[in-house]
């Protein structure tokens, strides 16, 4: 009787069929047991985003599966914080679409200019690249010693780098382009100083300044604000979650509030549209009017 | 056969390839189609004017979480990852993927893992290799292929490196390419509605082992 011939991969290698279903089952495990175990709550990001994410740590410790990953991350907790890096981390720039901060200066500075003090919520702030820009822009028209922002994200080795202030050297001539487009009025240079390989921005930026961890999805409001900034941070939230941090924003913004959103973000999925006017369409940056 | 995506991607010499490709779309085309070009990270929206005024067709620049509708062409902003899912698209700041972001692997892999046979995918002129294992994902996934044909090419190296990943990919000029596209039905239904996740795939095709990569 002949021994039927398996190949060689059906023995060592992982499953070769690809079930679209199997995987978004894998998945939803995966991010049940994260929040059952570390309370860290996934659940309701945007799935093709997480999807790549999480297919990216898989290759990197060299797995096959997700549920594969599943395994090792319910029983090893530094594999974990390896993936609430690549969950949590939003790569940005200073001065991020150098438009945006054009209307900032000329649409939103004149009303916070009518306020006597102005208290910010940077929401999402990652490693800080836009804190330190909007902090730059501040100074520059002369708001930043009646400002307060405070600057916030899930993930507390962010926050760290964030407050260190340190940005790589070799990024500068990109933020000095951003920065001369987003209406700069002095040389960039002069914010910075160059130490090895890195650019160390002035520790006087940082005065006004408040650093802390807040979760978008599980913490609630914590103060009444005149601005928040929360800038490709909700593009990794499906819509539900994304409704769910509008009502937080909404309760958090005193009337005539400025939010402003990614350039390619946009309200006209929430129901909070109504309760705001445009200040600047393309940009997306919104005034509470109700 | 109905199709629920077209992504199309391209780089150097892109604005005449799109010019022609998307222009030569019949106004009744249904399936909605996606272009990756990779163009400077403060581009606006002048490349979705300079389609618009090439074709009947609905052209967007895609906004997080567009809905993804028959009778249009979407394009990717610029300075962002542009995933499918089913039925919207999702955008991230991910890092550069070989230095282009948008990157048009990104684009064709999560294409190819949404719709799966469903997705076809496009490679024109281009100077460098970005959308070949993405093409090869469609390809894997059971999707159509198509690469236009270098000769034809403003720069052949895209189109050349695709057809090394994709040896069986339908190898055109783009004229022919528009013509095979507006034969194509759409799938009406799975835009309509996206699948809820308790319901059976039909007929996935096999695939290389790791759905991760770009």
């Amino acid at each position: 009787m002949a021994v039927p011939v398996i190949p060689s991969r059906a023995l060592t290698g992982p499953p070769v069929a690809y079930n679209s279903d199997l995987e978004r089952l894998e998945i939803e495990l995966l991010l049940e047991g994260i929040f059952r175990h570390y309370g860290f709550d996934f659940r309701s990001y945007a799935y093709a985003s997480i999807r790549r994410r999480l297919w990216k740590r898989i290759e990197a410790e060299g797995l096959h599966t997700i549920s594969e990953l599943q395994a090792r991350v319910l029983h090893d907790a530094e594999m974990m914080e390896r993936l609430l890096l690549d969950l949590s981390v939003n790569v940005t720039a200073m001065f991020r679409d150098p438009g945006f901060y054009l209307a900032f200066r000329q649409i939103a500075i004149p009303l916070l200019k009518t306020w006597p003090f102005i208290r910010i919520w940077h929401a999402g702030c990652s490693t800080g690249e836009e804190v330190y820009s909007m902090a730059i822009l501040l100074e520059e028209e002369g708001l930043y010693d009646r400002s307060r922002i405070y600057a916030t994200d899930i993930n507390d080795v962010v926050l760290q780098q964030a407050k260190a202030g340190i940005f790589p050297l070799n990024r500068m001539q990109e933020y000095t382009e951003n920065y001369i487009r987003a209406g700069g009025k002095q040389s960039f240079s002069e914010y910075y100083t160059a130490k090895y390989d890195g650019a160390l921005f002035s520790p006087s930026l940082t005065r006004n300044i408040v650093f802390s961890q807040h979760n978008l999805v599980t913490d609630r409001s914590f103060s009444e604000f005149n601005v928040i900034f929360c800038r490709n941070v909700l593009i990794y939230f499906d819509r539900e979650l994304q409704d769910h941090v509008h009502a937080l924003f909404y309760e958090s913004l005193s009337m005539f509030g400025v939010l402003a959103l990614g350039s390619k973000e946009t309200l006209r999925f929430s129901k909070y549209e109504p309760c705001y006017e445009k200040l600047h369409a393309r940009e997306k940056m919104y005034r509470k009017v109700k | 056969m109905a199709y629920s995506i077209v992504v199309v991607g391209t780089s150097w010499g892109g604005l005449n390839a799109l010019r022609e490709l998307v222009g030569k779309l019949p106004a009744d085309f249904r399936v909605p189609t996606v272009v990756i070009q990779h163009r400077h990270r403060q581009s606006n929206h002048l490349l979705s004017t300079f389609l618009q005024e090439r074709t009947t067709l609905a052209v967007a620049e895609v906004e997080d979480k567009m809905p993804i509708e028959p009778g249009t062409v979407f394009i990717a902003p610029a300075d962002y990852h542009l995933l499918v899912d089913r039925g919207s698209f999702a955008l991230s700041t991910d890092a550069p993927v070989r230095y282009s972001r948008p990157s048009i692997d990104v684009t064709f892999y999560s294409a190819a893992d949404a719709y799966g046979s469903a997705s076809v995918g496009v490679i024109l002129t281009g100077a460098n290799s970005d959308g070949s294992r993405g093409l090869r994902r469609i390809f894997d996934r059971g999707g159509l292929t198509f690469v236009q044909d270098p000769l034809t090419a403003e720069s052949p190296t895209m189109p050349s490196a695709a057809i090394r990943c994709v040896p069986d990919a339908h190898v055109q000029p783009i004229g022919e390419i528009a013509a095979a596209l507006a034969g194509l039905s759409a799938e009406e239904q799975t835009l309509q509605r996206p699948r809820e996740s308790h319901e059976r795939p039909t007929g996935t095709p096999p695939d290389r082992p790791s759905p991760g990569g770009a």
